[in-house]
């Protein structure tokens, strides 16, 4: 490893970088469009949501309950229905998000403490889940202006009111908690984003005939991985701060431990990604093959590395391989630390499994690209 | 090895697949010499040069360079060889200074040195005032001279110059050779590889390439003094009736029309010039027959007849067929 000849592959990059327009725009693009859009998903104030209301017990008590429930504006009926499972057939049309069902026996059930009226909820959408929970804190079976009077008495009353509105989500029983999703969107972007760039990096040079030109100087295989490695961990390293800045300003995601420890877990992460990039590229032939390649990462990383559904819940085979990708640990690391205030060095089996996969793949990369052209 | 052999190849083969791309090249390349691979496409030129840097290796056959082992002691060779690649091969985004400092450092040359010998380069290969230009806007010839002054930035013993000239224009071609024999002055091997014929004529000796074995070797004027006697000119105004006539004359080898004239080539001690005439006449046609001076094109016509007559009638013979 001679300094002179990497600083040299660093400074190359660089300046090609500043001139590449189309990567310095998705470096800064991709985190801030991405974050935009996830960001409607933490945003929970829906309204309109088209239900349907079968009012079966047709009381004056029950008919004041739907225009409680009609006021919040979270609803707005859209379809008639009379029994519980006409609701379904609305719901598995797509033709409501929400149904609520107030039985016969509303108020027999109200004076009995039971669960008084019933909300269905396509499950499919978590976004209408969090809505319903909205609907959930209308108080049942007194009218809200006397509540407002009786502020001690409300109070007492919150258990009870919970428990008289059950939510039964279809299609999808787990929620997806949205302060997760900043936090996952961090190492949703950098394995997005890294593995593509060193990637595609590599193979452009070999397209554009560079790589021949290269390797028949006295330039080391080292020296060329570690100079295209950096710069792109600065990005990732950029990338990281602007998804940091902008999720707690916008969103107020918190970061309950220690910066210094999310950077180190986003720090591995990024080396992760640059290094499968490296690999990906030694064996790619174009551009586009290289593309392709990372969707081959990408994907199984952003279903199976618990940012989309919960790790446990998954069956034990696609855990198993769940435990190979970066993602995986990195969300448990950054989850740890920015939600639960751990320091990185309590999560040390998620710290170590980064750190191997690095390694590893650095050595294959390195080892597997030859200065040969055959 | 003796001090003045830079490149000795023996048996040097490599097949890709089922394709024998170089077969059997033996070859000897003096120092402070212009040796040059003469070739049509895909006859193996690229190739043999790859091999002889230390970009592939060979499927067999020896090489030494520099008196070190390739593709072994390829890694320690890197120092001492300049390379031009067929396709221009520099960075495209990066100013013509940019990628001098970026080729001077990855020859290990202090920045000092760096400095010094950039703008030495910039001046003698014509890039005052466009040091800060993107190589990618230039033109063919412009990025010709570039990537020539990027591999001699560390004064290699040895340049390996693959088709330089394939895309520029005939007065950057000449330029171009004026600084190579600049090199070979200042103590530069050079090995060179084209299609070109007036190109190949400047070389000090020549391989001739074809469908990866070497057909012939040795100075220009060894090669078009093996064919003396051998080529006539033909003047006539019908040229079409008269080349059709002529094919059909024993020991013919070909007979290329050139402007108004035909130029014959035959076998040796074949047809002289009395033959040719009679059998024009006896076509009916006037003409004129005279013996001309062989060129290269007519040593790369004999040396590669051999191979491919064979398959061109078959090709002839098949058209006929289908029209």
């Amino acid at each position: 490893m001679n300094t002179r000849r990497l600083f040299a592959v660093l400074q190359k990059e660089f300046r090609q970088m500043r001139r590449d327009r189309m990567t310095l725009a998705m470096i800064i693009g991709i985190p801030i469009m991405q974050l935009i859009l996830f960001g409607y998903a933490i945003n929970l104030n829906l309204r309109h949501l088209p239900a349907a209301i079968a009012d079966q017990a047709e009381t004056s008590a029950s008919r004041r309950q739907v225009m409680d429930m009609l006021a919040t504006g979270v609803i707005e009926p859209v379809a008639n229905a009379r029994t519980p499972e006409q609701l379904m057939t609305l719901l598995r049309r797509g033709e409501i998000s929400v149904g609520v069902v107030i039985p016969y026996d509303y108020e027999r059930r109200l004076a009995l403490g039971q669960e008084a009226i019933q909300i269905l909820v396509d499950g499919s959408d978590t976004v209408v889940q969090s809505a319903a929970a909205q609907l959930a804190q209308v108080p049942v079976g007194e009218p809200p202006p006397e509540n407002n009077t009786r502020l001690p008495n409300r109070e007492s009353s919150v258990p009870q009111r919970q428990s008289s509105v059950s939510i039964v989500s279809f299609y999808n029983p787990q929620r997806v908690s949205a302060i997760n999703i900043v936090p996952g969107l961090i190492g949703i972007i950098l394995t997005m984003t890294m593995v593509m760039f060193t990637a595609v990096a590599i193979v452009r040079e070999r397209e554009r005939g560079n790589m021949e030109l290269l390797i028949a100087t006295p330039v080391s295989s080292a020296e060329l991985m570690i100079g295209k490695v950096l710069p792109y961990g600065m990005v990732g390293l950029i990338q990281t701060s602007l998804i940091l800045l902008l999720g707690t300003w916008l969103f107020g995601v918190p970061i309950r431990g220690s910066l210094l420890d999310v950077y180190l877990a986003t720090l591995l992460l990024i080396l992760a990604n640059l290094t499968m990039g490296l690999l990906i590229s030694t064996r790619a032939q174009s551009q586009f093959q290289a593309m392709q390649m990372t969707f081959f990462v990408f994907l199984p990383s952003i279903l199976l590395s618990g940012f989309m559904f919960p790790f446990d819940g998954m069956p034990k085979a696609a855990q198993w391989l769940a435990e190979i990708l970066p993602l995986t640990h990195f969300l448990r690391l950054i989850r740890g630390v920015m939600l639960r205030g751990a320091g990185v060095f309590e999560l040390w089996p998620d710290l170590l499994a980064l750190v191997a996969f690095i390694a590893l793949m650095m050595t294959l990369a390195v080892s597997r690209f030859r200065k040969r052209l055959d | 090895m003796d001090g003045d052999v830079a490149i000795r190849a023996r048996g040097l083969s490599k097949t890709f697949g089922t394709l024998k791309a170089v077969d059997d090249v033996d070859l000897t390349v003096s120092k402070q010499r212009i040796y040059g691979f003469l070739g049509p496409n895909g006859s193996g030129k690229s190739t043999s040069i790859r091999m002889l840097c230390g970009l592939l290796t060979p499927t067999a056959g020896e090489i030494e360079v520099l008196g070190l082992q390739i593709p072994a002691q390829a890694e320690i060779l890197r120092q001492h060889i300049g390379y031009m690649t067929q396709q221009f091969s520099l960075f495209t985004d990066l100013t013509v200074r940019e990628n001098l400092e970026f080729l001077a450092a990855v020859q290990n040359m202090s920045a000092r040195d760096a400095r010094a010998r950039i703008d030495e380069l910039l001046v003698e290969y014509h890039f005052e005032g466009r040091a800060d230009q993107l190589a990618g806007t230039m033109s063919g010839g412009q990025k010709q001279r570039l990537a020539l002054a990027g591999a001699v930035i560390h004064k290699p013993e040895l340049l390996f110059l693959d088709e330089p000239t394939s895309a520029v224009d005939p007065e950057s071609r000449r330029d171009f050779w004026e600084k190579l024999f600049e090199l070979t002055d200042a103590g530069t091997t050079i090995l060179v590889s084209t299609h070109y014929m007036d190109e190949a004529e400047r070389c000090h000796r020549l391989a001739i390439l074809e469908r990866g074995r070497l057909v012939a070797d040795g100075s220009p004027a060894e090669l078009t003094g093996a064919l003396e006697g051998r080529t006539l000119l033909v003047e006539t105004e019908h040229q079409r009736s008269a080349r059709a006539a002529l094919m059909k004359v024993p020991g013919v080898i070909s007979a290329a029309q050139i402007g108004n004239s035909l130029r014959l080539l035959t076998e040796r001690g074949q047809a002289g010039p009395e033959k040719m005439q009679q059998a024009l006449s006896d076509a009916g046609i006037r003409a004129q027959v005279a013996p001309v001076e062989p060129s290269l094109e007519d040593v790369f016509v004999a040396v590669t007849h051999s191979a491919s007559r064979a398959e061109r009638e078959k090709a002839e013979a098949s058209s006929e067929e289908r029209s």
